[in-house]
């Protein structure tokens, strides 16, 4: 299976692997403009960006952005049962608090774990003096309402948010992954602590492959659900909110994260300019030929939203004999 | 749309280009070999004479070296702007002499000598004379006991060297005579007077420890004893006899160090550098030091060589990081941060500084634990944490000098704000993502920082980066093409392991 390095290097790149450090030269620093990242950094410019072009996101229940205000959170909340705190230039997921339920000043975190609200202040705190965010600078802490998971894609997850990545280069989507939480990722979906990726078929919305670990799995490890079974619903419209996304940061490799909200229906999470690679692995693809494909294209960003898609739905379809093959 | 890479090799050919001519100039012009074995070892002795002149004419005499055993003098310079300066070669002392008419202020005056190692060298010295009008005679408490002790000794010897050790272990097993007797004078005075006593001709020489990158080497006391023309060197406080392997006679014929007229507050400071010249150069060593193209860090003053050496060393750890992020992709805990690791390695020498280095972060993790349930800010936490820090770091000098373990004081050479910032990244880090990643990213700045340090401390990089600074531009065209590498990192070879070979 590891055979020499210099077999394994031309195995890599003879399956189109995108390597990190081709992602970072020949991808984000060629098609980021670097003005444009911190619409991607700060969560509240995203999201005011995206209500200014329409696009569905979560509410937005309150900003905090003084240590003075960090008195008044209960004020601020309304008296909201359900609600998730975030660092607006947090990365990787630091420093998301979720409460899914409170009761006489007991609050329920997704995991469980019942704290007060001094905790959530102190955590506030520790957001504002920019404790989760890159090089330790100033933040504001953004609350927004809770997602509530379509129940069809809610099923194959254990707990937490499954949410669904794609990756949108010159405003064409070119792969996508679904990321299910587990027990083994403490209800994060975070990939590299141990969440399930679903590799998801461009052209169907049907899953193809599926890993935890890198390594495939066949099953759900806690639901035991069959992931080939995954089919998520109204994949069409997700495809052009991810194209829309694309289009309102003029970023030209971009990650878009997205959910199936009940009440709301297909929103947007958040976005990365720096999106990582094992969604290679969760597609069993390299996302080499995809990329070239789409940079063969003399007028990707005058295409309209509709024409991208299409464009994706005829190349990057999953073979049918690649479904689950193994 | 592909931006063009000619711009960029370009760049690199001509970093390469004059890194290589640089390099192979100084090579063929100045004779400085590849490899840091076929040398002689020579040692550059810089001295800094400081003092505040009073505006009246200033004559300044400064006692300077000359061949004596074990060292032979190759060359020597001074660097005295304004001052005249003559070198007075009377038989059996050499001083260097400045003048001026009028100075005001503070004055720097150098003097540097080239000394040759020359194992089996030796030098006849003329002993100096007895002083007749200095004789004990026996009256009042403290030659009473002066005598004693001398007593002692004579009993106890053979011959004049004899004398001298002896005289040496009397003063200390007899504390409480040596402790009375050093109210008056010095030890080193009290045995020169016995000696001369005794009818032996004896001295006290002012030695230098000569160590690779000294600054501010201070000049040490010790016992010249003659037998005839032979003589002998004594530490006054051990009584070990002998040379050491690294030591020089600076001052050794019973005058002073320095002598200054109109000037005040006088200072000498010593810096020392080993040069390792190849043998060739040692004899055109003199009528180099004006060429112009000598464009070296060689025709710096000594104590900003010795700053340099290690400077030099920088770009070398430098680029084992590019390398091991962008080849191997090997996950640190900031950037250089394994870079200045390495550096205090090499302070504080291997295991002392990985000792404390494991130490010094998982006492600091767990107190930073501690501090997180105080519920703080970011600012005022890392305060905290760097105060922590250096308590950490003076609890164990303390406890290390305690039991003996003097080397351990090195652990002071740790860089102590960057430590902090590695405890409060790491502690974050085990928060968030548990403590399997704190262990790979602590593992990956370690093994890093060890690859740097033995890179860094290889004999032959030390001597190519110090002798050669054309390889400077080579390094930095290495960067520039590492920075372009867009193929696969080793790691991801493994990431990657379900794509490669038969499945």
């Amino acid at each position: 299976m590891f055979g020499s390095p210099i077999s394994a290097f031309f195995d890599l790149k003879s399956r189109g692997i995108l390597g990190m450090n081709r992602r970072n030269i020949a991808y984000i620093s060629r098609y980021n403009k670097r003005h444009a990242f911190p619409l991607v950094d700060n969560k509240l410019l995203t999201k005011t960006l995206a209500i200014e072009f329409q696009v569905a996101v979560p509410e937005l229940i309150a900003v905090i952005d003084s240590q003075h205000d960090v008195q008044l959170l209960e004020k601020k909340l309304q008296g909201r049962k359900k609600f998730c705190i975030k660092p607006a230039k947090g990365s990787g997921g630091k420093g998301i608090l979720v409460i899914c339920a409170s009761e006489q000043g007991e609050y329920l975190r997704s995991n469980g774990q019942a704290i007060s609200l001094m905790d959530i202040q102190r955590h506030i705190s520790n957001i504002l003096a920019g404790l989760f965010s890159l090089g330790g600078a100033v933040d504001v802490a953004v609350i927004e309402d809770l997602i509530e998971v379509d129940p069809d894609m809610g099923r194959f997850s254990h707990e937490g948010v499954p949410d669904i990545r794609l990756i949108v280069f010159r405003g064409v989507p070119v792969m996508a992954m679904m990321r299910l939480a587990c027990t083994a990722s403490q209800g994060k979906a975070n990939l590299h602590q141990g969440a399930v990726g679903v590799g998801i078929d461009i052209a169907s919305g049907r899953a193809v492959h599926a890993v935890q670990h890198d390594t495939p799995i066949q099953h759900h490890p806690d639901t035991g659900l069959a992931l080939k079974d995954l089919v998520i619903p109204s994949w069409h419209c997700l495809l052009e909110l991810g194209c829309a996304c694309a289009d309102m940061t003029g970023l030209g490799f971009l990650g878009v994260d997205l959910v199936m909200d009940k009440t709301i229906g297909p929103a947007l999470l958040e976005l990365n300019a720096r999106p990582g690679l094992s969604i290679q692995i969760a597609n069993d693809a390299g996302l080499l030929p995809r990329l070239r494909k789409v940079e063969e294209l003399n007028r990707a960003e005058l295409m309209v939203v509709s024409q991208r898609v299409a464009f994706a739905e005829q190349h990057f379809a999953a073979a049918p004999a690649a479904v689950f093959s193994d | 749309m592909k931006p063009s890479r000619t711009p960029l090799f370009a760049i690199v050919g001509l970093l390469l280009l004059v890194g290589s001519s640089m390099t192979w100039y100084r090579h063929q012009a100045f004779d400085v070999p590849w490899m840091p074995g076929e040398k002689r070892q020579v040692w550059s002795i810089e001295a800094k004479l400081e003092f505040i002149a009073r505006g009246e004419p200033v004559k300044v005499s400064f006692a300077i070296p000359d061949t004596q055993n074990g060292f032979e003098r190759i060359a020597d310079h001074t660097a005295s702007p304004g001052y005249g300066l003559a070198f007075i070669d009377t038989p059996g002392e050499r001083r260097a002499e400045w003048s001026i008419r009028s100075a005001r202020g503070k004055q720097t005056l150098y003097y540097r000598v080239d000394m040759q190692v020359e194992t089996g060298l030796n030098i006849p010295q003329a002993p100096p004379e007895l002083v007749e009008n200095r004789k004990l005679m026996g009256s009042g408490p403290m030659d009473t006991s002066a005598l004693q002790l001398l007593e002692n000794a004579l009993e106890r010897s053979a011959d004049h060297f004899t004398l001298a050790r002896e005289l040496i272990k009397a003063f200390n097993s007899q504390q409480q005579s040596a402790d009375f007797l050093a109210q008056k004078q010095t030890r080193s005075r009290w045995l020169v007077q016995l000696l001369n006593q005794a009818e032996v001709p004896a001295r006290e020489v002012l030695m230098l420890n000569l160590e690779d990158g000294r600054r501010r080497q201070p000049l040490v006391t010790y016992l010249q004893v003659f037998d005839g023309e032979e003589f002998q060197l004594f530490n006054p406080q051990t009584g070990k006899q002998g040379r050491g392997k690294n030591q020089m006679m600076w001052e050794y014929h019973s005058g002073a160090l320095l002598d200054i007229i109109g000037g005040a507050k006088s200072n000498v400071w010593f810096s020392i550098i080993d040069q390792e010249v190849p043998a060739s150069q040692v004899l055109e060593l003199e009528r180099q030091e004006d060429s112009l193209l000598d464009f070296s860090i060689h025709s710096l003053p000594v104590e900003e060589q010795t700053m340099f050496k290690g400077i030099l060393l920088i770009p070398v750890g430098v680029l084992v990081v590019v390398f091991m992020r962008v080849l191997v992709g090997l996950r640190t805990s900031g950037t250089f941060m394994p870079v200045l690791i390495a550096m205090s390695f090499i302070q504080t020498s291997l295991w002392i500084g990985l000792i404390g280095f494991v130490l010094i972060v998982g006492i600091g993790l767990l107190i930073r634990g501690y501090l997180s349930y105080l519920n703080l800010l970011l600012v005022a936490r890392i305060s905290a944490v760097i105060m922590t820090v250096i308590g950490i770091i003076a609890v164990f000098s303390v406890l290390a000098y305690q039991l003996g373990l003097s080397e351990a004081l090195k652990i002071t050479f740790f860089p102590m704000i960057i430590l902090s910032w590695t405890i409060e990244r790491m502690s974050i880090l085990w928060e968030e993502e548990g403590a399997k990643e704190v262990f790979i990213q602590s593992g990956g700045s370690l093994i890093v920082a060890l690859v740097a340090y033995m890179v860094m401390t290889n004999d032959l990089i030390r001597h190519l980066t110090f002798n050669f600074i054309g390889l400077q531009a080579i390094f930095m065209a290495l960067a520039i093409l590492l920075g372009s590498y867009t193929g696969y990192r080793l790691l991801e070879l493994r990431r990657f392991r379900f794509f490669t070979g038969s499945r």
